[in-house]
């Protein structure tokens, strides 16, 4: 090959390569763009006061969401309950205890699968310890359920942050003669708040956007209830229910409802992220 | 014609004192980390109420000496010391010693300033609540004789409630001392405070250091000689993690009995 | 003064310390209820799934079969279905968020940077249930009437191509499923490989640029051999999610057992079939196929998890 055609063909590699880059971004875009404006326009269409203030309707009469909404608080708020208690405690053990042993690592690597497994199959496996044997499904099954993918979040994110404390900072509390649980409680818990804190609202957006793990624990309920012990609405339960139908205003307020989850998950990430910011910048 | 011969230098100087006058007393210490020894049988006493300082290369032990003295080294399951530290006669590294207890008697400052992500007041009563109940009104006392011989006290007394991460590098250094003194140790160890500090904080922090050697044994580790120089009372010179040379600051510094020492304090390596 | 010194230490008690053991317990507990979990879950599916594989035994994973009403259960069909739509996903996705992470790396103006890298990761936010409402309202009957009748109106019946693209023309289907898909997992990949991209060290780089290379060169030269194995693990880790996808897919592929024939077919993944028929299910088998399948989905995403954990090692969060 001339060294002029050479240059040419490296030449429009180049511009082929940028071209495909360019494309591919605005690809990218154009889809967030798409489901933005159609989850947006759908959504609003379906969203007025009603939907706050009423419970999910038959087909044909007026409704609301008002029970899903608080189905689904009730369980994500006792599931994150749960997985802070366990997620920063496991995280501690992993940061602080664990050291370079083969459990450390065994336990590292089975939280990533856990975090990555399947949400379905963690309904399936709450289904078969607790709602099979108990015969019945409840709202603290799906608690369980989210609790379960909240952990691995918890967990990671907590000894990430723990990671960074600068060794001396837990060497001078050893050093005036605290013992270790007060060293990691007052001291480096403290130090890494912001972060942990971060790591919860992490979690709690993936749980509140997860339908699966819902399907078999805590099934759905057509009316209000505060019970935890039967069946228990919730925002994913019922936009699957109603996406799927034949009815106009069930599908109406499955726009309504899936707006207002994608609402919910966006406001928790951007204030995780505008969190974990601000600590960097300190 | 007579050949002399050469009078040999000796190999190692090592100052003993009476032990009345001694607070902590090194006998054979070994250092091992993993398999890799760092420190060859150190025996030296170090004098109450005065200021030793220790200096030598870069990795010749220095640190790692001052680490043993608090057992803060037993934080980490592969190091071991064997030998023998007396503190007030008591070897502190025999087993069953209340490391806790210890660590109240012999306080340390680090390298890093490593204020808590907390309050100036809480920062510096952490230590205090560890082991007393006191009322309100005696931890502030407390708290401000603290501030006041760290020479904090009159930069902060009006912002006790701010975060210690608010602070200046040099104050935070200070708090750090506050925060170790505020328990009355017997023994205060020093590891390069002044290494990540500006000279003005520097020369502030070793003002501070002077002073602190009325209530306190003070060991500090340093790699600047000038500032072992002006501060310290006795100096330590290591090499290759033995103590090469030991005695008064002013002999070591001006008539290094030992040639290993005079090669260093003049600057032949370093 | 000096003499406070020595009196100033009284016997203290050393508070608290017997409480350092109880607290690591309590560490070590929670650590050790992960392991216990994750082995839980792969024993409950196992257990769930035994009398679905004493039934049918290994014929349970090679036969298309699934008929609820004959109580005849075969996985082929939901297998091939999972492993299609998350090949094909990964197919259309890698390439574009290749294409995405080199763009935010090397091509980007700076001010744009933060707020596209942002969208990216919006994206990557919208739960996976809207993914299948617009899957299902808006992308399917677009690609049904500018795509798919298209394509299919031009097949001369009897053809190749009519075979190959023969299925009801209503956007739910395989390659659409599979699209929605590619979308989701699309800003994952994307985030991932720019971070990677991130870390090749700058004086790399500038040698490339130093002797003349175009972006082109030194990305697909430098750079990306640079992360080559950081990166094939960051593509399993996609591969993995798009494996366990539920919602984005079982609103969109159809749902039809049996295996697809044509690229316009409708199938049916593991998860969308026990998404969809678990709560119906009435008979001990059908419940049982439902979970032995969930034990297949789950070897399949472990071993994938287990590959791309040997490339990479962490993920950088």
């Amino acid at each position: 090959m001339s060294s002029a055609s050479l240059r040419l063909s490296r030449r429009l590699g180049a511009w082929a390569f940028l071209g495909f880059a360019w494309l591919a971004t605005a690809l990218a875009l154009l889809a967030l763009a798409a489901i933005l404006w159609t989850l947006v326009s759908q959504g609003l269409a379906g969203l007025d006061l009603a939907v706050f203030t009423m419970s999910t309707p038959a087909p044909g009469s007026r409704g609301g969401l008002l029970n899903a909404i608080l189905g689904s608080i009730m369980m994500c708020t006792l599931a994150m309950l749960a997985a802070v208690f366990v997620g920063v405690l496991s995280g501690t053990w992993l940061s602080e205890f664990a050291g370079a042993s083969r459990y450390g690592k065994v336990v590292r690597f089975v939280n990533d699968v856990l975090l990555a497994a399947p949400s379905i199959l963690i309904g399936l496996f709450v289904y078969e310890i607790i709602v099979h044997p108990m015969k019945g499904f409840s709202g603290y099954a799906g608690a369980v359920a989210l609790a379960m993918l909240a952990v691995p979040v918890i967990t990671r994110t907590t000894e990430d942050v723990l990671r960074l404390q600068p060794v001396a900072l837990r060497e001078a509390s050893v050093a005036l003669g605290a013992p270790l649980w007060r060293t990691v409680l007052a001291v480096l818990w403290k130090a890494a708040r912001s972060g942990m804190i971060t790591g919860a609202l992490l979690a709690f957006a993936r749980i509140s956007g997860e339908t699966a793990p819902l399907l078999f624990t805590a099934l759905n309920n057509q009316f209000l209830s505060l019970d935890l012990s039967k069946p228990t609405a919730s925002l994913p339960a019922v936009i699957f229910q109603f996406a799927l139908s034949a009815y106009d205003d069930w599908r109406r307020l499955a726009w309504a409802g899936a707006l207002l989850i994608a609402l919910a998950v966006l406001t928790v990430t951007i204030l995780a992220r505008l969190l974990s910011r601000e600590t960097r910048r300190s | 014609m007579t050949i002399l011969a050469p009078t040999a230098a000796p190999a190692t100087s090592i100052l003993a004192l009476p032990d009345d006058q001694v607070a902590l007393s090194i006998r054979d210490l070994d250092f091992f980390y993993g398999r890799t020894q760092a420190l060859h049988g150190v025996s030296v006493g170090f004098k109450k109420q005065a200021v030793t300082a220790l200096i030598g290369p870069s990795g010749c032990g220095k640190s790692t000496l001052l680490r043993v003295l608090n057992r803060i080294y037993s934080l980490y399951p592969g190091q071991r010391a064997e030998g023998r530290v007396l503190l007030d006669g008591e070897d502190i590294l025999a087993r069953g010693v209340d490391v806790a207890q210890l660590r109240a008697r012999v306080g340390m400052v680090f390298q890093k300033p490593t204020p808590f992500p907390m309050s100036i007041f809480d920062n510096v009563a952490y230590g205090v609540r560890l082991y007393e109940k006191l009322p309100k009104a005696e931890l502030a006392a407390r708290v401000e004789q603290a501030l006041r011989r760290a020479a904090l006290w009159d930069e902060v007394k009006d912002k006790l409630k701010e975060s210690g991460l608010s602070l200046s590098g040099g104050q935070q250094q200070r708090l750090c001392v506050a925060r170790a003194i505020a328990v009355k140790p017997e023994v205060l160890l020093l590891d390069e405070p002044a290494s990540a500090l500006d000279p003005i904080s520097t020369a502030r922090l070793e003002e501070t250091v002077a002073e602190l050697k009325a209530d306190h044994t003070v060991v500090i580790v340093t790699h600047n000689m000038g500032q072992a120089a002006r501060l310290s009372d006795h100096t330590g010179f290591m090499y290759l993690g033995r103590l090469v040379e030991f005695g008064e600051t002013e002999q070591v510094f001006t008539a290094p009995a030992t040639e290993r020492a005079r090669d260093y304090i003049t600057g032949r390596f370093g | 003064m000096s003499g406070e010194a020595a009196a100033a230490v009284p016997a203290r008690a050393a508070k608290g310390a017997v409480f350092d053991r109880a607290f690591e317990a309590l560490c070590f507990g929670a650590a050790t209820l992960l392991l216990v979990a994750l082995v839980g879950v792969m024993a409950s599916l196992t257990v769930g799934g035994w009398p679905a594989f004493k039934a049918f035994g290994l014929g349970f994973l090679t036969s298309a079969e699934w008929d609820p009403v004959a109580e005849v259960y075969g996985a082929l069909g939901a297998i091939v279905g999972t492993v299609v739509t998350a090949g094909l996903a990964l197919l259309f996705a890698l390439p574009l968020a290749l294409g995405v992470a080199i763009f935010l790396v090397e091509l980007c103006p700076a001010p744009l940077r933060r707020p596209i890298g942002m969208a990216v990761e919006l994206l990557a936010g919208i739960p996976s249930i809207v993914y299948g409402m617009w899957g299902l309202f808006v992308f399917a009957p677009w690609f049904a009437r500018h795509v798919q009748m298209p394509i299919m109106m031009a097949a001369e019946p009897g053809s190749l191509l009519e075979t190959i693209t023969a299925g009801v023309p209503n956007g739910a289907n395989i390659l659409t499923a599979s699209m929605i898909l590619a979308i989701m997992i699309l800003p994952f990949i994307a985030a991932t490989l720019r971070e990677l991209l991130l870390t090749v060290p700058v004086h790399l780089r500038e040698s490339a640029y130093g002797l003349g290379s175009t972006t082109y060169e030194t990305v697909a030269k430098v750079s990306l051999p640079y992360i080559r194995v950081s990166a094939i693990g960051a593509v399993m880790l996609g591969l993995g999610r798009a494996l366990g996808e539920t919602m984005a897919v079982t609103f969109i592929i159809g749902n039809a057992h049996g295996l697809p024939t044509s690229i316009f077919a409708s199938g049916s993944t593991i998860a969308s079939t026990i998404a969809n028929e678990f709560t119906e299910a009435t008979h001990e088998l059908h419940t049982a196929s439902l979970i032995a399948l969930g034990l297949v989905l789950f070897l399949i995403t472990f071993t994938v998890l287990g590959l791309a954990r040997a490339l990479i090692g962490r993920k950088p969060t």
